[in-house]
């Protein structure tokens, strides 16, 4: 049964785009069918994350309007045969993307692959809501830090509210992924802990990727984290995460920089 | 952290730099506009179509933008059932 997911946050820059290539990677590291699919009309970047810029031909917008085939816009990645993206428009006006050809794009991504990851825009107008429109399931990204949280709440209430499944009396499965989290500040109260987090937004946790220099260094050279250096911590916290998206039982661990690890477990289920 | 990593890590920013040299200096060039690949890509398939039917499901693109130079790679199945000879001005040149 293929699955649609949206990764979003509602703020800006907290690694929303990171965290697509790193689970869409680590999903078809395991064999699985994986298409990432840009929505950030007009400021598209998924493609320079997974170093994939310079051989854009079509983009979402061609395919809503009927220039190009499906086929013809999805992007094989270079290093996993089955990682595909389908990148945003760059100069097209966002108005373009319309909810009945966004619809028809995610129905026939469907039929092709196990996994559609769907790469929201920062805020909650448009280009977000239409991404998330048709998921099944939702990876909220959120910085331990009181703006994202804020943000990240909002969104919730339209996961909750102006999703197809919601407004078919379904539920969205969400989860929360916390990014740039720094065990030893945490630890020292000068950040928000992984509990203050979920308890204030009341929904499970899927992962905790650590602030790590690997991050930078894999959009630099434009790869996903989860292949730039595999046993980096922030790799393995979203190795991990991709299997519990895939229902596995995964102890919930807190990697740490530079190969030191403090393991943390929690109790709760993710 | 070892010391292969520390040096690789120093290395990734000049990457990153002519990365988006290249991406920027064709994204520049191409602002409100087509660029050049694209324009190429629909008169080749342009011209395509006046000796066949060009269905789009059997056509590939594939483009790579470098700094010096660009490939443009374009792939058409032509089932011997498109093909429009005696339609166009001249019944040759196509290759199948």
């Amino acid at each position: 049964m293929p699955k649609v997911l949206v990764v979003t946050s509602g703020k800006g820059g907290v690694g929303k785009t990171t965290s697509t290539a790193a689970l869409g990677a680590a999903l078809a590291q395991t064999g699985q069918k994986v298409a990432v699919v840009d929505f950030d009309v007009g400021l598209r970047n998924l493609d320079l994350v997974l170093g994939a810029e310079r051989r854009v031909v079509f983009d979402l917008i061609n395919v809503v309007q009927g220039v190009a085939r499906l086929s013809q816009a999805l992007i094989r990645d270079k290093r996993l045969d089955t990682l595909w993206l389908l990148p945003a428009s760059q100069t097209r006006d966002k108005d373009a993307l319309t909810e009945a050809g966004v619809a028809s794009v995610i129905k026939e991504l469907r039929t092709k692959f196990d996994w559609v990851v769907c790469d929201s825009p920062a805020g909650i107008e448009r280009g977000a809501t239409l991404a998330m429109r048709f998921a099944d399931e939702a990876v909220i990204v959120t910085n331990p830090e009181v703006s994202s949280v804020r943000d990240s709440d909002r969104i919730i209430g339209l996961l909750d509210s102006k999703t197809e499944k919601a407004e078919r009396g379904e539920r969205v499965e969400k989860h929360i992924l916390i990014t740039r989290y720094d065990a030893q500040r945490a630890g020292r109260g000068e950040m928000l802990s992984i509990n203050d987090v979920l308890e204030i937004l009341s929904t499970p946790l899927l992962g905790v990727i650590p602030e790590s220099q690997e991050v930078l260094r894999a959009s630099n050279v434009g790869l996903p984290v989860t292949l730039s250096d595999p046993a980096a911590a922030p790799a393995r916290a979203y190795v991990e995460a991709a299997r519990r998206l895939k229902g596995e039982e995964v102890a919930m661990t807190i990697h740490a920089e530079r190969r030191r690890f403090i393991d943390k477990l929690f109790g709760r289920a993710a | 952290m070892s010391v292969f990593n520390f040096f690789r890590r120093q290395r990734s920013a000049p990457v990153a730099r002519e990365r988006l040299q290249i991406l920027l200096s064709h994204e520049r060039t191409a602002h409100g506009h087509p660029d050049l690949l694209g324009i190429l890509r629909g008169e080749i398939l342009a011209a395509l179509g006046k000796h066949i039917t060009v269905d789009q499901d059997n056509v590939v693109v594939r483009m790579d933008r470098g700094a010096k130079l660009s490939t443009l790679e374009i792939e058409v199945a032509i089932p011997h059932s498109a093909a429009r000879v005696g339609e166009a001005a001249s019944g040759h040149g196509v290759a199948a």
